[in-house]
């Protein structure tokens, strides 16, 4: 419960400034200049705005002093992931198609967070549309892992696991598509929860592969993640895709009680080149949760190795299509041409960056008359099995447990094609086919102090037995207090 | 294994400008990660329906009611070439379009 | 016999329509910015309209409502599951970049539309019946083109017809009678003029007794039943001649310019288009379950087809006077509200006064039947006053137009004016009498052979009744007087 301001988790800093402890104000103040120092090396943060965090800050402190009710994450400093539209600011999507764009209107989950008084600091830094695992595919700038800054921070959520692991900010919201969240935090060595696909409202989150996309929280513990997915949770009519089904109490869960818990080991996850301080790791967190009572069992998930053809289908088919409206027409950046064929194709070539570029390349494809029953419905039917393996494996444990990745964060430039980037993403895919709920805890350092994740995985809505056992991994093999040494240290 | 000619029809379906080292990359690019789909044959699917959602939703129905939202002005803020509350383009000759 | 009749001979025309039609709702099929025609540029749109990112589409019920009645009507299979595509095209009036459609999963298949043509009923199949959204508007202004996006998004239905129209009136006929049932069940406006029923047609010759299509070419912009008409006509010429000439129909789409009176190919920067259609993963199946089908069935009204059989069946309509009646539903409605008004079977006279008088004088002031500012309850009891004696029939149309200017009721003017027909034999012979003794000399001319005259002497027996005069009764009592 102590510690500087910036590493504050987000259940102490909302009771802090609801006690009267710290002045919304002053906390603000504090983070601002903290990203004025830190930022500047660590890139995480695309735009900060002070003046509307300060404005809101001012408000809470204002209820407070007059004895008004405050929401329940009041005060608390959080960035958002820049392809989460906010009204009156700016919204690029780490796209270079988007510069300049002011959106008027607000995401639901940007919404519900300014509902419950949380302080938006800013937006924090991306892949272009999500597209990528490392953030070295952002138009604007590169951010650095804090643990070491010659190393990505992961991606796409690279922005918000940095600022989290870095003290910029309490909390992130994050993207996940196939991976965005947990990978990231993973390598961060933060918490990244994905809820189940439908938990929280995509109204206002820059699409991406619309059946795959999901908002979630990256914070410092679990319990924290859990108080934000409270808030960003439910129904949300402006979405179709949206459940309507009840949101339970989150922050109950975090219990760290596995005590009779079934958890699964899927075999074909722990196969293939698995880096050995990875391995280690998830040993002693398997370990840890046996002395704690849960049972493991080992499960097969026998399509595993398609989820990554797949995935590498359907997510670009699904980009492709949903970043056709960017045109230059409307809004974004057009460029010069006197025909108008060529104002679609110079606006998206010079807007869209080379991964961007070659996904909606891929997608297309999948899409086309003659492709499209090898590529996108087989690809769809697979999802279908994959989902199966899924089902029948869950009839038998609670949760599964895996490496999130197969290494630790790698260095800038380290993937030599397209393809060797994908292959990083092979444990964390299926679960945005099947549309489960995912979360990585870290569970360890590498021999060279870098973080490790452990991934768990639930059946859909499920989100409480993630949280059950994320909580019992953090107070076992958890980071506890350490922090990173490569920037800013406090 | 994709053609010179096949990359370029896909880019003019996705109106992508490439130039010439560009296409000449996308092209082994692309066909790299292809490659990978081939594994995707051999899975035996006959009967299983593909998944479009990964949870049984049905299609929620909204009331026939205006709601307010943007004014002309806002929804064309961000119009790069604008006339008046009109959107500028280059002529679409009738019969040109594709 | 011209060219063309001769290969009209040999060949015979296979036409097939694509109609969009523009549903009636308040508000768009995704979102809820308004529908209204003739809004100042750009000022109904929304985020999503506009396409911008991270916006969803959330389905209008209504939309679901007004497509199950035309599908109900149209006698379609509808889909208890049924499925929105994205179809994509880059095109300045679709935002998205992709139009959501209906693809493989349409709403209603298998349906029909009856034509009465002349005298005999045509059975048209109607391939599908799907939903989609409406594309906004590019104006073409010199060296650019404006875009409005008012209409995108803007719920329409798709009505496609098998291809088994056989000649230019046959499709002015379909389309004639589409627009009428869409109106009829209140589910469009369909104002050509604002664009409320388009038409696309497919157009394709074949050797007669051939059972293969011949390559179809697409015809766009017939924006009215006369250009309907005269488009085909024109397609058709074109590629009998153009065989003839030992020529070969290409695929392609033509726009028809009504100005010129041709149609040319379309210019195309790509030979195909791809529009790479896939199931639209921001909207899960649309669901029809048996509640809002039981609605949408208690909600229709008798539809076209089943009047006009039920009035030459039960009201003794000819034909003719029946389709006339149910060209219109209002017409129809009104029919039916002055019949139910009127004692007796038989709605001949009824129609007759509808259709002549009625119309008449609506027609001379610009007017509709739903403007009619005579109810059917008082037409009724004008013609029951003349059916029943109490007033001649040419006295009845001047109540009539009376009682129209004034909305009086016919009894009223009747008994003010004292216009009464007269039908006491005593009185009409006493008057006969007194015409025909003061007429010798015509009499002994008409007696003598001078048909002609007959016609003074009903006009004298007029003349000295105000009109009154029961017409048949005169006629009767000057014949036995006069003789012959």
């Amino acid at each position: 419960m102590s510690g500087p301001p910036e590493f504050w988790t987000v259940a102490d800093t909302a009771q802090r400034i609801a006690s009267g402890e710290i002045t919304a104000g002053r906390l603000v103040d504090t983070m601002l200049s903290r990203i004025a120092n830190v930022d500047r090396e660590l890139g995480a943060y695309l735009a900060t705005d002070g003046d509307g965090a300060r404005r809101d800050a001012t408000e809470i402190d204002r209820r407070r002093k007059d004895n008004v009710a405050l929401g329940p994450l009041a005060g608390v400093p959080i960035v958002l992931k820049d392809n989460l539209v906010t009204k009156g600011l700016a919204t690029t999507a780490g796209s270079k198609i988007l510069q300049g764009w002011i959106p008027p209107y607000d995401a639901t989950v940007v919404e519900k967070l300014r509902a419950a008084g949380a302080l938006i600091l800013g937006k924090a830094n991306l892949d272009e549309f999500g597209m990528g695992s490392s953030t070295e595919r952002s138009a604007y700038k590169k951010t650095r892992n804090p643990w070491d800054t010659s190393r990505v921070p992961g991606g796409s959520s690279g922005g918000s696991a940095a600022a989290v692991a870095a003290g910029l900010a309490a909390a992130s919201l994050g993207t996940d598509t196939g991976g965005s969240i947990r990978q990231p935090a993973a390598f961060c060595g933060v918490v990244g929860l994905k809820p189940t696909y439908g938990r929280v409202s995509r109204w206002g989150v820059i699409a991406f592969a619309s059946s795959l996309d999901q908002v979630g929280p990256l914070t410092r513990t679990v319990k924290d993640a859990a108080l934000v997915l409270q808030v960003i949770a439910g129904h949300d009519p402006r979405d179709s895709t949206s459940l309507d089904a009840p949101v339970p109490s989150f922050a109950a869960a975090a219990t760290g009680d596995v005590k009779g818990m079934k958890i699964g080991l899927p075999k074909e996850y722990f196969e293939g080149s698995i880096d050995a301080d990875v391995r280690a790791a998830l040993d002693r967190t398997i370990k840890a949760l046996q002395d704690k009572g849960a049972t493991t069992v080992e499960v097969s998930l026998p399509h595993t190795k398609l989820a990554l053809p797949a995935y590498y289908v359907v997510a670009p088919a699904e980009a492709s299509s949903n970043l056709a409206r960017y045109d230059g027409i409307r809004f974004g950046k057009r460029a010069d041409a006197t025909d108008l064929i060529d104002v679609y194709r110079k606006s998206r070539g010079a807007g869209f960056g080379p991964e961007v570029k070659r996904r909606i390349m891929l997608g297309t494809h999948a899409l086309r008359s003659g492709y499209y029953d090898a590529y996108y419905k087989k690809a769809q039917q697979i999802r279908a099995l994959i989902k199966r393996d899924f089902d029948e494996a869950f009839t038998k444990v609670d949760v599964m447990l895996t490496p999130t990745t197969p290494t630790a964060a790698f260095r800038f430039n380290a993937k030599a094609t397209p393809y060797d980037m994908y292959l990083g993403d092979i444990f964390t895919l299926a679960c945005n086919l099947a549309g489960l709920p995912g979360m990585s805890v870290p569970c360890g350092l590498t021999a060279d102090g870098l973080p490790i994740g452990a991934q768990l995985l639930g059946r859909p809505l499920d989100e409480v037995s993630l949280i059950r056992a994320g909580s019992a991994i953090e107070a076992a093999v958890g980071l506890g207090d350490r922090r990173p040494a490569g920037i800013g240290g406090i | 294994m994709l053609t010179r000619k096949e990359v370029e029809e896909i880019a003019l379906l996705a109106r992508l400008y490439l130039d010439e080292d560009e296409l000449g990359t996308m092209q082994g690019e692309l066909g790299a990660i292809i490659e990978h789909f081939d594994v995707m044959a051999s899975v035996e699917t006959t009967d299983v329906p593909p998944m479009t959602h990964p949870l049984p939703l049905e299609l929620p129905l909204r009331l026939d009611v205006v709601l307010p939202s943007l004014t002309a002005d806002e929804a064309l803020r961000g119009v790069p070439k604008r006339d008046g509350d009109l959107i500028v383009v280059p002529a679409i000759i009738p019969g040109s379009e594709s | 016999m011209t060219e063309l009749a001769q290969l009209l001979d040999d060949w015979e025309p296979v036409i097939g329509l694509e109609i969009h039609v523009q549903l009636a709702t308040a508000t768009k099929i995704f979102s809820a910015s308004a529908t209204t025609f003739g809004a100042p540029p750009n000022s109904l749109t929304d985020p999503l309209v506009m396409g911008m990112p991270g916006t969803l589409p959330v389905f209008n019920r209504a939309v679901l409502e007004l497509a199950l009645r035309l599908g109900v009507a149209t006698g379609s299979q509808i889909r208890a599951k049924s499925r929105f595509a994205r179809k994509h095209y880059f095109y300045p009036d679709l935002p998205k970049g992709y139009q959501i459609s209906q693809f493989d999963e349409p709403l209603c298949e298998n349906g029909h539309l009856d034509l009465i043509l002349g005298g005999t009923v045509k059975r048209v199949k109607l391939q599908r019946i799907h939903l989609e959204e409406d594309a906004g508007k590019n104006t073409h202004v010199g060296a650019v083109s404006h875009v409005d996006l008012n209409r995108a998004g803007v719920p329409l239905v798709e009505v496609v017809t098998a291809p088994e129209l056989t000649s230019s009136e046959e499709a002015a006929e379909f389309m004639r009678s589409l627009h009428r049932l869409v109106r009829w069940i209140d589910v469009s406006e369909a104002d050509m003029e604002k664009g409320q029923l388009r038409c696309d047609a497919n157009v394709s010759v074949r050797l007669r007794g051939e059972d293969r299509l011949g390559t179809r070419t697409e015809l766009k912009n017939i924006n009215s039943f006369k250009f309907v008409q005269n488009a085909i006509d024109h397609e058709i010429a074109r590629q009998l001649l153009l065989i003839d000439g030992g020529g070969r129909v290409e695929r392609e789409t033509r726009l028809w310019d009504a100005t010129l009176g041709s149609s040319a190919p379309m210019r195309s920067k790509e030979e195909i288009n791809d529009y790479r259609y896939f199931p639209d993963p921001d909207l899960p199946p649309l669901v029809v379950d048996g509640p809002t089908m039981a609605n949408v069935l208690r909600s229709l009204p008798e539809l076209p087809a089943a009047r006009f059989e039920r009035y030459q069946r039960l009201q003794k309509l000819t034909a003719d006077d029946a389709r006339t009646m149910v060209g219109d539903r209002a017409l129809a409605d009104y029919f039916d509200a002055a019949s139910k008004a009127h004692p007796g079977e038989s709605g001949r006279t009824i129609a007759n006064w509808i259709l002549t008088e009625l119309l008449g004088a609506l027609n001379a002031e610009g007017k509709h039947i739903s403007q009619s500012t005579m109810p059917p309850q008082r037409l009724a009891a004008l013609v029951v006053l003349v059916e029943s004696g109490v007033i001649s029939g040419k006295i009845g149309k001047e109540v009539f137009e009376e009682s129209y200017r004034s909305g009086e009721e016919p009894i009223s003017i009747v008994e003010r004016r004292g216009v009464q027909q007269i039908s006491d034999e005593t009185l009409l012979t006493a008057i006969v009498e007194g015409v025909v003794s003061r007429n010798a000399k015509q009499a002994a001319e008409y007696q003598s052979g001078k048909d002609g005259l007959f016609g003074f002497f009903v006009g004298q027996v007029m003349k000295e009744t105000q009109g009154r005069a029961n017409p048949v009764m005169a006629t009767e009592i000057l014949k036995k007087r006069l003789g012959r």
